[in-house]
């Protein structure tokens, strides 16, 4: 199957969308925000196996960081109680800021790794942190495309 | 439809569906049903402006003026954790978007297998292994989602709650895994408060009765009697849910748990949350981190304005991509019950902008349910 180049820009302006992926949450560690490792089968010929299970490790090392309880935790909680939680109206949460970097993450994957093979990565915390949304997008412009494009959305109602 | 398209700003909480109240511009989330948070703010108002109206200028002489001002903390202590249990998310999750509601009811499908015609599907469970144990996670027919571990659906509220404790009128509010600390905390002040101000009702009117005579003193102070009645019949009551509260700490548990006994250790079930040391489980209920909010209440809708460009303040930017019109739209107001639902469901892929969709409505999404039929969908828009 021939992997259309794209960026962002001309994904958003020209490309359709086929169908979606998700990797789910993986609730072996309790409820501690992890995703799954497992390919979703829809991704077979558009993405490495490897780059997206890089992408979804260094997710989970995010969230895991962001939801450590240690040190620091203690001292973020000791020090807002302290003051009657009144410290968050002026100070951001060490969550908030672990998720500023994961946002500034996706959108670095997206323009480097995911759009150029026609695939865009939706930040977790958009869909209550259930799912790792992978939109799958077929390029409308290139006539050559609709006939593989429905043989994936049949391949994707498998 | 008309030809005038309104682009008054719609921020994302009055799409919301569930059944709560938002205020100050979705900055405060409560539930519908306020009464009793209003009694409990008159109780703990009233109550403490008669106790800074009667005892204070006495004990503040003849015993010391850090009476008063340590109730005053303790009072602005108590209504900040109430306010902030009663107005924050407790940890809502939002429903599952079309295309994450058809790719769960997909992977069900394909579990079950084929059922025999006339014969009822099996219940909607999940298994996941915790800890050397089998939790089953059920399917939210509301919300289209299997619940996380712990969650569960607040029926007042209608809403799938992360790490639902239960839903306390008093507060006028869900406790759930954003705000227990919040009501842990409020009912432990609460609890001091009370004794504080019970203790202290009693000092005075001891002190007095020595000068006076007990029934001039409760002629003089005829607060005091309101005062101890509301304590007495107060502490009961908040001292013994704090004491509750800190047990189910102790061991990292919820109320809902509690209330199921999900692990009360009949057939070799323990709880796969605890960490078996209470000094762990403590910290980590009342010292771990605070999560954030996944409803994005104050974002802006895509709602009418031309797809790709404007994306909500609050989220990322590459989310701005054209789909975020198709998936931000169908969370439409007040549509509950999962018939209503439906319909609802084929609207929102026609309902973004005109020229660019008509193919791409007629593609998504491909794992099609009998309600994405192009027609069906085009009439419920014109419906909009």
């Amino acid at each position: 199957m021939a992997t259309e180049f794209h960026n962002l820009q001309e994904l958003r302006h020209s490309a359709s969308l086929v169908t979606k992926a998700f990797i789910q949450r993986d609730y072996s560690e309790g409820t501690v925000c992890r995703f799954q490792a497992k390919f979703p089968s829809e991704l077979d010929n558009r993405i490495e196996r490897t780059l997206l299970e890089e992408t979804v490790k260094t997710l989970n090392g995010y969230y895991a960081e962001a939801e450590k309880v240690g040190g620091r935790s203690y001292l973020e909680g000791c020090l807002a109680c302290a003051t009657a939680y009144t410290v968050f109206f002026c100070m951001e949460t060490r969550y908030e800021k672990v998720l500023r970097k994961i946002s500034g993450f996706i959108q670095e994957q997206n323009e480097k790794i995911f759009a150029p093979r026609g695939l865009l990565l939706t930040d977790p915390i958009e869909r209550g942190m259930r799912v790792l949304e992978i939109s799958i997008f077929e390029d409308r412009a290139s006539g050559s495309s609709s006939p593989s494009s429905s043989t994936s959305s049949a391949g994707g109602a498998r | 439809m008309s030809a005038v398209m309104i682009t008054r700003k719609v921020r994302k909480w009055e799409k919301l569906p569930g059944k709560n109240t938002f205020c100050c511009d979705g900055r405060v989330m409560m539930a519908r049903q306020k009464g009793v948070f209003y009694l409990t703010l008159f109780l703990i108002v009233g109550t403490c402006s008669l106790f800074f109206a009667f005892e204070c200028p006495y004990l503040a002489i003849h015993l010391s003026p850090a009476i008063p001002v340590f109730a005053a903390l303790l009072f602005l202590f108590v209504m900040a954790m109430l306010l902030r249990t009663s107005f924050s998310d407790p940890g809502v999750l939002p429903r599952a978007l079309p295309e994450e509601a058809t790719f769960i009811e997909m992977e069900i499908e394909a579990a079950n297998g084929n059922v025999p015609a006339g014969q009822r599907p099996p219940p909607r469970i999940r298994n996941v292994q915790i800890n050397n144990q089998i939790v089953k996670l059920k399917y939210c027919y509301t919300c289209k989602i299997f619940r996380p571990p712990r969650a569960s659906h607040c029926s007042i509220c209608d809403n799938c709650v992360d790490r639902f404790d239960h839903h306390c009128p008093w507060v006028g509010n869900c406790v759930g895994k954003r705000n227990y600390r919040y009501f842990y905390l409020f009912t432990l002040s609460l609890s001091l408060l009370t004794i504080y101000i019970f203790t202290f009702d009693i000092v005075h009117v001891v002190m007095r009765s020595v000068d006076n005579g007990f029934l001039n003193t409760l002629k003089q102070t005829p607060g005091t009697v309101l005062e101890v009645l509301v304590c007495f019949f107060t502490l009961w009551s908040v001292v013994g849910l704090t004491g509750f509260h800190t047990y189910l700490i102790s061991l990292n548990q919820t109320t809902n748990e509690d209330i199921k006994g999900s692990w009360s250790g009949k057939n070799r079930v323990q709880n796969p949350y605890s960490h078996k040391n209470i000094i762990k489980n403590c910290c980590e209920v009342l010292c771990g981190p605070a999560y954030p909010s996944v409803l994005d209440r104050r974002g802006l809708m895509q709602e009418d304005s031309p797809a790709l460009s404007d994306a909500p303040p609050s989220s990322s930017s590459s989310s701005s991509v054209p789909q975020t019109t198709k998936t931000t739209a169908p969370l439409i107001p007040n549509e509950h019950t999962p018939d209503e639902a439906k319909p609802s469901i084929a609207a929102p892929p026609e309902k973004s902008p005109a020229p660019r969709e008509e193919p791409a409505g007629a593609k998504v999404p491909p794992l099609a349910s009998p309600e994405t039929d192009a027609e069906t969908s085009i009439a419920k828009d014109q419906t909009h």
